[in-house]
């Protein structure tokens, strides 16, 4: 099993039922899956916010929904996540791409890697950090703790994890 | 007419349907006028009533009307090509275009220029878009009820505000009785 199938084996088991996403080339795979598995609603969103409102309906609407976006996004989400997410008690797992970590090829990706953690931290998100590819052997421990918690949870996948570009 | 007489007009209509609600007035307006659990009250987020309104549509079947604002699209214009290509057909997003920021002291907005946002939505790819005077939003709003065909309407009315508390409900016990009240429907 690649590492996209066994993360969207985990959704499924975990009765997420519903996936957003906002692309980035790491996470390409993982998106593909999401689109072809028959047990996933599949809607892509323009922009992160929009994706976590999205997220939060579908949740009310009685279906598990989570979020799979880049890093950079945390800049644009901070709102959304303090008022609508947090505010409102919404469980939804972030499935994130690290960009800007090791193997990086663009520099302007390390301007948001820097405040990755920092912003997650600040914002009181429980966060995981996937480095080498047994780390997603957590997944679907982390999406249980989700649902046991009812917050949203960061999942950061690097390149190193992706094993490169 | 102003917002809170469309809203008050609309009520015998949404009463029996979910209803998420846009952040300040509209949803302050709404609590006063009709407070019950179909209603899913936004007290913050500006801009995701839409993208709300969408996903609990696509995920249950019972009716979704979103009410929204001119302000609140503009802010999350990508909302609409989004609303156009995930077609739900128990969804109904209900602009109401004001011109203008009315939760923040009437600050124009660029719909009451030369936006027009249901120009916008039908070039975003929604199929039925309907603009009509604040006076037919009711009947709008009553014949998409009965379409059975994903709606956008566009309701042009003039901006004014009406003075009202701020909804004192926890968020979470908003989104508990909504939830229920969802589950209820759909059970
Ligand atoms: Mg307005």
């Amino acid at each position: 099993m690649s590492i996209d199938e066994k993360i969207v084996a985990d959704f499924v088991a975990n009765r997420i039922e519903f996936v957003t996403t906002v692309p980035c080339k790491q996470l390409g795979g993982v998106i593909d899956q999401v689109e072809r598995s028959p047990q996933i609603h599949h809607v892509p969103s323009n922009k992160e916010d929009e994706g976590m409102g999205l997220c939060a309906g579908a949740f009310m609407g009685g279906k598990r929904a989570a979020i799979i976006m880049q890093n950079t996004a945390l800049g644009v989400t901070g709102n959304t996540l303090a008022t609508l997410i947090q505010f409102y008690r919404i469980p939804l797992p972030m499935l994130i791409s690290y960009r800007g970590e090791l193997g990086e090829p663009i520099a302007c990706q390390v301007e948001m890697a820097v405040h990755t953690k920092a912003l997650l931290a600040q914002l009181h998100i429980p966060t995981y950090h996937f480095h080498r590819q047994e780390d997603v052997g957590e997944f679907d421990k982390i999406l249980k703790y989700t649902y046991m918690c009812n917050k949203p949870v960061a999942i950061l996948t690097d390149a190193s994890f992706w094993g490169g570009y | 007419m102003i917002r809170s007489e469309v809203l008050r007009e609309i009520v015998p209509l949404i009463s029996d349907h979910l209803v998420v609600c846009n952040i300040g007035l509209p949803s302050q307006e709404l609590h006063h006028i009709d407070d019950q659990p179909s209603n899913f009250y936004m007290l913050g987020t500006m801009g995701l009533a839409s993208s709300i309104g969408l996903g609990l549509a696509l995920a249950q079947k019972e009716k979704v009307i979103a009410i929204d604002g001119d302000g609140s699209v503009l802010t999350n214009l990508g909302t609409l090509p989004t609303v156009a290509n995930n077609v739900a057909d128990n969804f109904i997003l209900l602009i109401i275009d004001n011109g203008s920021y009315g939760s923040t002291g009437d600050q124009p907005t660029y719909a009451g220029k030369k936006t027009s946002l249901a120009a916008v939505a039908r070039a975003c790819g929604c199929e039925t878009v309907v603009e009509v005077a604040a006076k037919d939003t009711a009947q709008a709003l009553k014949t998409a009820l009965e379409g059975d065909k994903m709606t956008v309407i566009v309701s042009k009315c003039i901006s004014g505000n009406i003075k009202l508390p701020v909804i004192a409900m926890d968020p979470v016990v908003i989104r508990d009785r909504f939830m229920r009240e969802v589950q209820r429907r759909n059970s």
